[in-house]
C-alpha cells in the first residue's frame, strides 16, 4: 500500500497541468457558489451629519429622559459612518459613492420633540445603485422604525401616566415646571357634597349638577382612552423564533458550503481519476494478481484522494480565516469534519472510479453526480411539496456531501445539528461506499 | 509437468471465446499458441494469469508462481522505466528490488532510457518494459502475449534468446502467442492452434507441416493457412 501511495504520488506530482485544474478548478466554483450566496458588503458607508448642538441630544418628555445618540448608535451597529460637518459634504460623499447615503438631524429636532411642534423630521439621502441603495435604505428605515417604537412607547407611557394625573390627581410635569394636579375624581366628590348641602332651590344648582355630569362622563371616556392609547403605540407585537434550521448567518455558512464543495469535487474526482487511472495504464490486472488485494486498492485510492482534499480544504479554511474571523479554537474541530467528509466524499469518488475504464469517463461521471448533489443539498424546506422534500433528504442522506456540509459547518460555526453525528454518518457512508466499489470492482474486471 | 488447465471453457454473454481447452507446459518447454484474430489466445493467458476466472475448467498452479506480460503494456506512462521496475519489484516482495530492476536494465539494455519517463518511449521499448516487469519475479511460468509483435528484428532476436535462455537455464516453463508463425516454428518447442475457441492442433512444429497433407511441404506459415481452412476457419 505504501509502495502504490508512493506511486501515486509520484504520477500526482508529475502531472502538474492536471492536479492544478483538479485543485483550482473545484476551489473557484466553491467560491463563486459561496459568493453568490453571500450578502453585499455587511455595513454600507453612510455619511452621518448630526446638526444638534452639542449637549443637547438629550430631550426630556415629562420628566423622562431620552438620549438621541442611544438611537444613533443603533444605526451605526447596521452601517459604517462617515461623520461629516455639513449638508453639503453630505450631499458630496452620497454623489461621488463614497457613501451609499446620507442621513442628517436637524438642528431643531430635539426643539420640535420638546415643545410638541408637530413631528421631528431626519433627513435621508440615498445615491441611485439601484442593487445597494434597497439594502441600505432597508436598514436604515428599520433602525429608523425601532426608534421610532422605542420613543412612542415613551411617550405613550408619559401620556398614561398624565391621563392618571388628570383623572385621580397628583403631579404633573411640564416644561414649564410642576403642579399639583386635583383629578377628575377628587373634583366630582367634592362636588357631590357640594350639592348635597346646597338648598335644592338655590340658583347655582343647575349649573354645578351640569359640571357634576360632565366630570362623570369624563371618567368614563378617560377610562377607555388608556388601553386604546397602548393598543395605537404597539398595534402589533412580533415576536421571533426561529425553528430547528441552521442559525449560522448566511456568510458563515457560504464559508462551510465553499469548503465542502471543494472538498467534494477534490475527492471524487481524485479518487475516480486515481483508480479509473490504474485500468487506463492496464496496470490494474497485474496489481490484483495477488500483488495487491482489491481492498487494499481501493483503501490506498480512498487515503490518497481523502488525503489530498483534506489538505485542500485546510488550506482554504486557514486562507478564508487568515481574512475574516474564524475561531481558530476549533481547530481540532475542522481536522475532525474535513477528514470525515473527505473520506466520505473519495469513498463515493472510488465507487465512480470503479465503473469507468478511463480517467476521462471517469471524472465525467464524477462531475455529473458531484453537481446535482452539491445543489440538492441546497434545497431549503419548503421550496419544494412536501414528498418531493423528503425525497430529497433521503437523497441527500444517501451521499456524503450534506453530511461533509452539516459536519463542516458544525465545526466551523458551531451550528445544528452537532459535529459528531455527521462525522458518524459519514464514516457509515465511507464504509457503504466503499463496499459498493468493490462490488462494482468484482463485476467489471479485467 | 510445470503446468496444466483442464477443460476450460469461458463465455462473454452469448459468444463462447473458450472451449473446453486443455494444455499442459512442462518445465524448460516453450510452448507457442497460434490461432487468428479472436481465436481465444489472450483470453486463454488471462484465464492462466488468474485475472479472468474460467466458466468451467481446472488450473493446477496458484496465480502468484506465474509470471504474465500481457498484450497491452501494463505500466505506469507517468514514471520513469525504472521507477516502473522499482514498483513492480517491491510489489512483487523480491529480495533486493534495486539489485533485480538494475540487473534487468542490463539484462533488456534498457539502462541508457532508465531515468525516462515511460510515455516519452517507442512503442517497442514500452513493450520491452513490459516484458521485463513480468520477468522480475523470475517465476516458474512464464505467460508472454504477443511479446514481440511490437519490436524491430533486432529487439525481437534479443527477446527470444533471452526467453530461449531462461528455458534452458532456468527450467522457466514459457508460454506465447503470436502472430508470427515462423517465429513459433523456431522458437517453439510445441504449438497448439486455436480457432474460434477450439484447440484445433497441439504438437511440434514439425508434426504441424506434416498435418497439412496436400500441398508441398516447404513454407510453414502457408502450411498453417492451408491447415486452418481445411478445417473451415
Ligand atoms: N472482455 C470481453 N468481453 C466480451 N468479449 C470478449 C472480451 N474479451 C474477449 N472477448 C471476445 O472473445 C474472443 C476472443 O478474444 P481474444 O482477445 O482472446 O482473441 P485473441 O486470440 O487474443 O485475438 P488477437 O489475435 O486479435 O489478440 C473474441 O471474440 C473477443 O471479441
Ligand atoms: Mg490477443
Amino acid at each position: 500500500m505504501r509502495w502504490l501511495l508512493l506511486k501515486d504520488l509520484q504520477i500526482l506530482r508529475r502531472s502538474k497541468l492536471l492536479v492544478g485544474l483538479l485543485v483550482v478548478y473545484p476551489i473557484a466554483i466553491a467560491l463563486l457558489i459561496g459568493l453568490a450566496l453571500s450578502r453585499g458588503p455587511d455595513k454600507p458607508a453612510v455619511a452621518f451629519l448630526n446638526q444638534v448642538p452639542l449637549g443637547q441630544a438629550v430631550t426630556n418628555v415629562g420628566g423622562e429622559e431620552i438620549d438621541f445618540s442611544r438611537y444613533a448608535d443603533e444605526i451605526f451597529e447596521a452601517v459604517d459612518p462617515v461623520r461629516v460637518k455639513t449638508r453639503a459634504e453630505a450631499i458630496e460623499k452620497v454623489e461621488s459613492g463614497a457613501a451609499l447615503a446620507a442621513l442628517i438631524i436637524p438642528p431643531d429636532v430635539v426643539d420640535r420633540l420638546n415643545g410638541g411642534l408637530g413631528q421631528a423630521e431626519i433627513e435621508v439621502l440615498y445615491n441611485g445603485d439601484a442593487l445597494k441603495q434597497s439594502y441600505v435604505q432597508a436598514t436604515i428605515d428599520s433602525q429608523l422604525a425601532r426608534a421610532n417604537a422605542a420613543l412612542s412607547a415613551k411617550i405613550r407611557d408619559v401620556a398614561v401616566e398624565d391621563l392618571a394625573v388628570l383623572t385621580d390627581g397628583g403631579e404633573i410635569h411640564t416644561p414649564i415646571g410642576s403642579h399639583d394636579l386635583l383629578g377628575l375624581r377628587t373634583a366630582k366628590e367634592i362636588l357631590a357634597a357640594t350639592l348635597a348641602e346646597l338648598p335644592a332651590d338655590a340658583p347655582v344648582r343647575a349649573g354645578i349638577e351640569r359640571v357634576d355630569d360632565f366630570a362623570g362622563q369624563a371618567l368614563i371616556g378617560l377610562g377607555f382612552a388608556t388601553p386604546a392609547l397602548r393598543a395605537v403605540s404597539a398595534p402589533i407585537q412580533v415576536e421571533t423564533t426561529v425553528l430547528s434550521g441552521s442559525r449560522t448567518p448566511l456568510d458563515a455558512y457560504a464559508v462551510a458550503l465553499a469548503v465542502a464543495v471543494s472538498l467534494l469535487l477534490v475527492s471524487v474526482l481524485l479518487a475516480a481519476g486515481v483508480l479509473a487511472l490504474e485500468r487506463e495504464e492496464q496496470a490494474y490486472g497485474r496489481l490484483v494478481r495477488g500483488l495487491v488485494a482489491k481492498t487494499t486498492l481501493l483503501a490506498e485510492k480512498i487515503a490518497l484522494a481523502a488525503g489530498c482534499s483534506a489538505l485542500v480544504g485546510l488550506a482554504m479554511l486557514c486562507g478564508i480565516g487568515a481574512f475574516t474571523g474564524v475561531d481558530w479554537s476549533r481547530f481540532g474541530l475542522w481536522i475532525a469534519a474535513l477528514a470525515a467528509g473527505a473520506l466520505g466524499c473519495s469513498a463515493l469518488g472510488v465507487a465512480i472510479g470503479a465503473l469507468a475504464r478511463e480517467v476521462r469517463a471517469a471524472s465525467l461521471l464524477g462531475l455529473l453526480l458531484a453537481l446535482p448533489l452539491a445543489f440538492l443539498a441546497l434545497v431549503p424546506s419548503g421550496a419544494v411539496a412536501g414528498g418531493l422534500y423528503d425525497v430529497v433528504r433521503v437523497v441527500n442522506a444517501a451521499f456524503p456531501f450534506k453530511p461533509t456540509l452539516q459536519a463542516l459547518d458544525a465545526a466551523v460555526n458551531g451550528a445544528e445539528p452537532g459535529l459528531w453525528g455527521s462525522v458518524a454518518h459519514l464514516l457509515a457512508l465511507t464504509a457503504a461506499f466503499a463496499a459498493l466499489a468493490r462490488l462494482a470492482l468484482r463485476r467489471f474486471t479485467a | 509437468m510445470s503446468t496444466e488447465a483442464r477443460g476450460v471453457t469461458k463465455r462473454f454473454g452469448e459468444r463462447i471465446a473458450l472451449r473446453d481447452v486443455s494444455l499442459s507446459v512442462a518445465e524448460g518447454e516453450l510452448l507457442a499458441i497460434i490461432g487468428p484474430n479472436g481465436a481465444g489466445k489472450t483470453t486463454l493467458l488471462s484465464i492462466l494469469a488468474g485475472i479472468l476466472e474460467p466458466d468451467a475448467g481446472e488450473l493446477s498452479r496458484p496465480m502468484r508462481e506465474i509470471g504474465w506480460v500481457p498484450q497491452q503494456p501494463a505500466v505506469y506512462g507517468k514514471l520513469s522505466v525504472r521507477e516502473n521496475l522499482l514498483l513492480f519489484a517491491r510489489l512483487e516482495r523480491v529480495a533486493d528490488p534495486a539489485a533485480v530492476v538494475e540487473r534487468m536494465l542490463a539484462q533488456t539494455g534498457l539502462a541508457d532510457r532508465a531515468d525516462d519517463e515511460l510515455g516519452t518511449l517507442s512503442g517497442g521499448n514500452r513493450q520491452r518494459v513490459n516484458i521485463a516487469v513480468g520477468l522480475l519475479a523470475d517465476p516458474p511460468v512464464l505467460l508472454l502475449d504477443e511479446p514481440s509483435s511490437s519490436l524491430d528484428p533486432r529487439q525481437r532476436e534479443r527477446l527470444w534468446r533471452f526467453v530461449d535462455g531462461l528455458a534452458r537455464e532456468n527450467r522457466t516453463a514459457v508460454v506465447f502467442t503470436t502472430h508470427n508463425v515462423a517465429e513459433a516454428e523456431r522458437w517453439a518447442d510445441r504449438v497448439l492452434v486455436l480457432a474460434d475457441g477450439e484447440v484445433v492442433f497441439t504438437g511440434t512444429p514439425a508434426e504441424l507441416r506434416t498435418a497439412e497433407h496436400h500441398e508441398e511441404r516447404t513454407d510453414f506459415e502457408g502450411a498453417f493457412v492451408r491447415f486452418l481452412r481445411e478445417r473451415g476457419h
